[in-house]
């Protein structure tokens, strides 16, 4: 679990790192140069594979850990008063990691399939979406796509903003817990750890979160 | 502090033996003083039982003095009751106050099935500390104790580890009926003195694995037990167990 989590809080960093090229707000020139730098680089397009395996993984253990620590309760209290002893989310993670897969399916049905599969399955007209050339390739113009998403759906905006939510609670306990896995709790570095925790989930959520939000606004176009 | 008589509704689990299906039972007790311990409040409610020709409740107690780790009680939805670092021994009455409902349930995990009533069988923590918990004493004369230097700090974590006084209600606490905290008390305890050397590497492997047999659940870090433990045991030393196995497997010839 620590192990592939913290192989997609990495991902996520990068991610988020490239999205974030939109706020330049040049009609999306810096953000395609980079998303076509993705979709072609033969290395990206690997770790790519593993990034999906690891995602499985992750879900896999998720699932394995649900199953196992049900059984070790056959018969469940009457009264529990869990919030006396510890947080409500680190108690929700298989809850949080549920509405986080949930998301990831539209958010993969919103760019991933059509950039990957050529337009297939793709919910836009491909002509609008296609640049004309990278270097004599054909690419696609990913910032339109978002433009498309977001700019007119409050609706898919509302959903993104939750998504995101969810896996604020999620990396919170997530990113400290990865340490406590790995056997690291030491009394000077377990703080600053816990501190750059905190840190990473806000920046990457209000990041993620601003960007569907900016695009809606108008504030990116 | 100042002392007042309460009247209490209980709700106790009973259950007559590890087949059968338990339920709540209610009882009304009357005037119990704030200065009792909760389980001076079940000896007197088990009195008023008896007088009435029914059968006591059956809980688990021996010293009474926080330190044996036997009276394991589910109370109000926290082990041992509302108090932290606390027995239920220790638990006093002023915690409550008059008219109060009380509801009161064995440890619940798969690993600690009920025998009656509010007592469980611990004796999966007996078998994990049988499965590695001790170490190598030679025959012959004690040796001195001076013969063998420990870095202060290195006896006092390893003392910190050894307050855990095997209750269990860190199985009891956690959503998953983990018995992390317990095993990496134990592990680290021993792992950290000399004396703990010669099996240092096969007392985690063997106690890990002992403890996945016995059926509790796995440790998803919401640190529950910590917060629940009597004694205070830190759930720094469960990093250290998972330190210890990974050292254990790495150097492990099989």
């Amino acid at each position: 679990m620590g192990l592939t989590g913290l192989f997609l809080i990495t991902f996520l960093i990068v991610h988020c790192g490239l999205n974030a090229m939109i706020f330049f707000n040049d009609g999306g020139d810096t953000f395609n140069h980079w998303a076509h730098f993705m979709g072609t680089n033969l290395i990206i397009r690997t770790m790519e594979i593993g990034l999906f395996l690891f995602l499985l993984l992750h879900i896999v253990q998720g699932l394995m850990l649900v199953s196992q620590n049900n059984a070790a309760r056959p018969v469940k209290y009457a009264v529990n008063k869990a919030e006396k002893n510890s947080k409500w989310y680190s108690r929700s993670m298989g809850l949080l990691g549920t509405l986080i897969l949930l998301f990831l399916v539209l958010h993969l049905y919103h760019f991933w399939v059509p950039s990957r599969m050529g337009g297939l399955g793709s919910i836009h007209a491909l002509e609008e979406t296609s640049l004309p050339s990278y270097a004599g390739q054909e690419a696609h113009n990913l910032y339109k796509e978002m433009l498309v998403v977001f700019q007119n759906n409050i609706v898919v905006v509302i959903i993104y903003v939750l998504g995101v939510f969810s896996l604020f609670w999620h990396l919170l306990h997530g990113f400290q817990s990865a340490f406590q896995t790995f056997g690291v709790n030491h009394k000077r570095y377990t703080p600053i750890i816990n501190t750059i925790g905190v840190l990473y989930s806000v920046i990457i959520c209000l990041l993620f979160a601003s960007m569907p939000v900016a695009m809606y606004m108008g504030w990116v176009s | 502090m100042e002392h007042y008589n309460m009247n209490l509704t209980l709700k106790v689990w009973r259950q007559k033996n590890g087949k059968s299906n338990g339920s709540f039972e209610s009882y009304q007790v009357k005037d119990i003083s704030s200065e009792m311990s909760f389980l001076e409040l079940f000896d007197v409610l088990n009195e008023q039982l008896i007088r009435d020709g029914k059968d006591p409740i059956a809980f688990d107690h021996d010293c009474r003095e926080g330190i044996c780790g036997a009276c394991s009680m589910y109370i109000n939805g926290q082990a041992h009751g509302p108090w932290q670092k606390n027995t239920t021994c220790q638990l006093h009455m002023r915690a409550f106050k008059d008219g109060d409902t009380i509801v009161v349930e064995p440890w619940r995990s798969k690993a600690f099935p009920v025998i009656k009533d509010l007592v469980v069988d611990r004796t999966a923590f007996d078998r994990i500390i049988q499965a590695g918990g001790y170490i190598s004493v030679n025959t012959g004369n004690a040796q001195d104790a001076n013969a063998l230097p420990i870095d202060k700090k290195d006896a006092d974590a390893a003392f910190d580890a050894a307050a855990c006084i095997g209750c269990g209600a860190c199985v009891a606490t956690c959503k998953n009926g983990s018995a992390m905290l317990f095993v990496s008390a134990k592990i680290s305890q021993l792992s950290m003195l000399p004396q703990g050397q010669p099996e240092r590497e096969t007392r985690a492997l063997n106690m890990v694995a002992q403890m996945d047999k016995e059926g509790f659940g796995n440790c998803t870090n919401t640190y529950a037990c910590e917060a629940e433990c009597p004694k205070g045991i830190s759930v720094a030393n469960i990093a250290r167990m998972n330190r210890e196995f990974l050292r254990a497997g790495m150097n492990s010839e099989d």
